[in-house]
């Protein structure tokens, strides 16, 4: 028998890892951010984005979406534990997979490139709604709204085509139907 | 027109509006409004510590013994750094404590200036919450809601950091009001569903046991009353943890002792072996479960607990009852009765061959060791300091390494709020300080702080703070020149390489206790022993105790690391035996 020299368990088999958006109401307070986002380094949970702001200023309120991973345990863990904070006032937990929520990422694109590709450009993001913000006759900056990983493909695409930079948020949610969270 | 205060006196106002009696601080430049205004207030009583973690471990000293908030002032830098310590182990322990820190002025936060630090930064992964308050009219309602998150609830630390240019500014003082729906997180989440189904369970059980931690002593002392009527009216045997010994009596039959690392044998195999496992005030810690996968492995489980995020955290139970640990057990035990269930009698016929099977693990004796007439055994020490003890109330704090799990093995708890010990952060230097704030919160009782000489080193100036206020602590070191559980492992895991576990010098404690001006008694003979404690327990000042123990002995029985419960460690008799008949290495 191998012996441990170690005075703690060795870590037994992980479960599943599922992507999860976790949705959180809190108090629009000072350093409310670091403790959600403290609180997440601190017991080694994963952040894969963040969106933040401030969403009914008369209640002083933010909502914030975090994108995550982990096991469902892991998970559960992320919301309870974020729930015993004092300035959490609720917490929503969906599946990526959930039909009945839409998730949005917005990305910022600047293609410098002749007219003639910007334009091919502007075809090949035609799915992702997008918006030229600025455009000269060498450069645009261009909005889209997609989800993660149609952002992602986007941006491998596009770089023969002229894209030179992107900014891009966390993803936010919002249910579908009559149906209100909160 | 209301009176305007400054924000030094609605520090003292809200203090004395929560029932606050004593403060224990250290004063320093961004606090000193506050002290100043500390003669005006009579009916607070502040303690001068040494160093601003004996101000924390004393104030958690006192809150566990107490069950109420313990209160702490520190400076800001330093004072508030120094006290991270004994907030991480509130936080840890769950111990409510309300820690006012001062700050450097607002407009100067940010600069670097003297003595500042960014304290709630630093403090905010070791509090339930904490504040900075930046406008003067905040600070009534912060202090408020300071002591409700740390009381309620799960217990823990939280911390209220003020500047110092808020404690000049003056606003209008608010009595505290009791909201209905405040943010604070409680509430029992149960209903009788659950407790039917636990009753349900508990009546088909042939091999129950319960586990239960230290949420029954902080849910207060009635927790540990109703929890004796619920282990009579079951007649189902019980183990507890470190944390949670003297919530049911350590020498009623139907305590197995506690469990865990270093654990008594029948309590381990009774949770490997259970097929109910009844979770009370416990987290599943790791010195307690051993090896997770083979945890209890068919037994089906439930939880009571007053904080949902310790449900399913490390084991994944069967049931799950969020309240408060009272609030739960009487209603178990209501339900009961109401139902006409006295399982003691009907299940008696079910678990009795459980309970022979305990008798058979008892028999071990795990907790035997080998005595001496040359050499005092540490464990013997604390065997005799129960005896000589145990016919007052008396209270134990310990330090942290093998002395802590021998005081917990041999000393028998028989009420809660007696035993403070440092269990999840396992601070060195927790017991002297502790002690002093029990002696604070109890002039009259009998204090002893089991320590080792290591421990013992690092918050030795407290010895100062029980001097200067006449707190008659008992200090009774286990003396074996080593880190001793830091020399066990090595002797155990790594091929007996004592690295850096010895002290090569240590002070003479009976000049030292001298020195501070009290009491130094020494013991090197088991013969001597007895005369020498009772000497101790009839000093009326403070004893510093240097108990000279065996240097080589080991704490057993032990759960050796990545183990399960039924592949326990046992002490040198067992040893010795199995060696004869070949059959321990099984154990090992």
């Amino acid at each position: 028998m191998t012996k441990s020299k170690s005075a703690y368990s060795t870590p037994s088999k992980l479960g599943k890892i599922d992507t999860h958006i976790i949705v959180v109401w809190v108090d629009n307070e000072a350093s409310v951010l670091s403790r959600v986002v403290g609180l997440f380094s601190g017991r080694g949970y994963n952040i894969e984005s963040l969106a933040v702001a401030e969403i009914d200023h008369k209640k002083n309120l933010s909502r914030i979406t975090i994108v995550t991973t982990g096991t469902p345990q892991v998970i559960e863990q992320i919301v309870l534990q974020l729930k015993k904070l004092v300035p959490v006032h609720n917490v929503a937990n969906f599946k990526r997979e959930d039909k009945n929520v839409i998730f949005k990422e917005m990305a910022l694109l600047k293609i410098v490139a002749n007219p003639v590709k910007i334009k091919k450009v502007l075809n090949t993001c035609k799915k992702y709604n997008p918006v030229i913000l600025d455009q000269t006759n060498k450069s645009a900056v261009i909005q889209i709204t997609a989800l993660r990983r149609e952002i992602d493909s986007m941006i491998k695409n596009l770089k023969p085509l002229g894209l030179v930079s992107a900014s891009r948020t966390g993803a936010v949610a919002m249910t579908r139907g009559a149906e209100i969270l909160n | 027109m209301p009176k305007l205060y400054s924000g030094a006196e609605i520090v003292f106002k809200c203090l004395e509006d929560q029932k606050v009696e004593h403060i224990f601080g250290y004063p320093g430049g961004a606090v000193l409004p506050i002290y100043d205004e500390l003669k005006n207030h009579p009916s607070i009583k502040h303690i001068l510590v040494r160093h601003e973690q004996g101000a924390g471990h004393a104030a958690e000293g006192y809150a566990r013994s107490t069950g109420k908030p313990g209160v702490v002032l520190v400076t800001s830098g330093p004072g508030a750094t120094n006290v991270v310590t004994a907030l991480t182990d509130a936080y840890m322990d769950s111990v409510p404590l309300v820690c006012i820190s001062g700050q450097v002025p607002t407009h100067l936060i940010g600069t670097d200036a003297f003595q500042e630090c960014d304290t709630t930064g630093i403090t905010r992964p070791c509090t339930k919450h904490n504040w900075l308050v930046k406008d003067i009219n905040d600070l009534p309602r912060i202090m408020h809601e300071a002591f409700e998150v740390a009381t309620t609830g799960r217990p823990g630390p939280v911390l209220v950091d003020i500047p110092k240019d808020i404690q000049f500014a003056k606003t209008k003082y608010s009595k505290p009001v009791r909201e209905k729906k405040s943010n604070v997180k409680v509430l029992n989440r149960f209903n009788q569903k659950d407790i039917d189904q636990l009753i349900e369970l508990m009546n088909k059980a042939k091999k129950p046991v319960f586990y239960t931690g230290g949420g029954v002593i902080n849910s207060g002392p009635k927790a540990s009353e109703l929890l004796r009527e619920l282990v009579k009216v079951t007649g189902f045997p019980i183990t507890s943890t470190l944390q949670g010994l003297g919530g049911y009596p350590g020498d009623d039959n139907q305590f197995l002792g506690m469990l865990g690392m270093h654990g008594t044998y029948e309590a381990n195999n009774a949770m490997h072996d259970c097929d109910l496992l009844i979770n009370i005030g416990a987290r599943f810690d790791d010195r307690i479960t051993g090896k997770i996968d083979e945890f209890s492995p068919q037994s089906k489980k439930v939880h009571i607990d007053i904080d949902p995020s310790s449900i399913n955290k490390i084991v994944k139970v069967d049931l799950s009852i969020v309240g408060d640990v009272a609030d739960v057990i009487r209603s178990i035990i209501k339900t009961l009765k109401k139902k006409n269930l006295n399982l003691e009698k009907s299940n008696k016929q079910k678990i009795s061959q459980w309970w022979q099977q305990i008798q058979k693990w008892r028999k071990k004796q795990s907790l035997s060791f080998i005595n001496s007439d040359k050499i005092i055994k540490p464990q013997h020490a604390v065997q005799r300091l129960y005896e000589l003890t145990k016919n007052q109330d008396t209270y134990i704090t310990t330090e942290v390494g093998q002395h802590q799990m021998w005081a917990a093995q041999h000393y028998k708890f028989n009420k809660p709020n007696r035993w403070m010990t440092s269990g999840g952060l396992g601070t060195m230097g927790y017991g002297l300080p502790a002690a002093v704030g029990v002696q604070v919160a109890h002039p009259k009782k009998l204090v002893i702080d089991i320590a080792g000489e290591a421990s013992i080193l690092m918050n030795m100036q407290e010895i100062s703070t029980a001097v200067q206020y006449n707190l008659p602590v008992k200090v009774f070191i286990l003396n074996n020149q080593y880190m001793g559980m830091v020399r066990q492992w090595q002797e155990l895991l790594h091929e007996k390489n004592y690295s850096e576990s010895y002290s090569k010098a240590l002070p003479d404690f009976v000049k030292l206790a001298e020195a501070y001006g009290c009491v130094g008694i020494r013991a090197n003979d088991p013969n001597e022993l007895d005369e020498k404690i009772e000497e101790m327990i009839n000093t009326d000042r403070p004893v510093i105790f240097d108990c000279r123990v065996d240097q080589d002995e080991n704490c057993y029985p032990m759960i050796p690391s990545g183990k399960p419960h039924n592949q326990m460690l046992l002490g040198p008799n067992d040893q010795e035996d199995n060696k004869i008949t070949g059959k321990g290495k099984a154990l090992v």
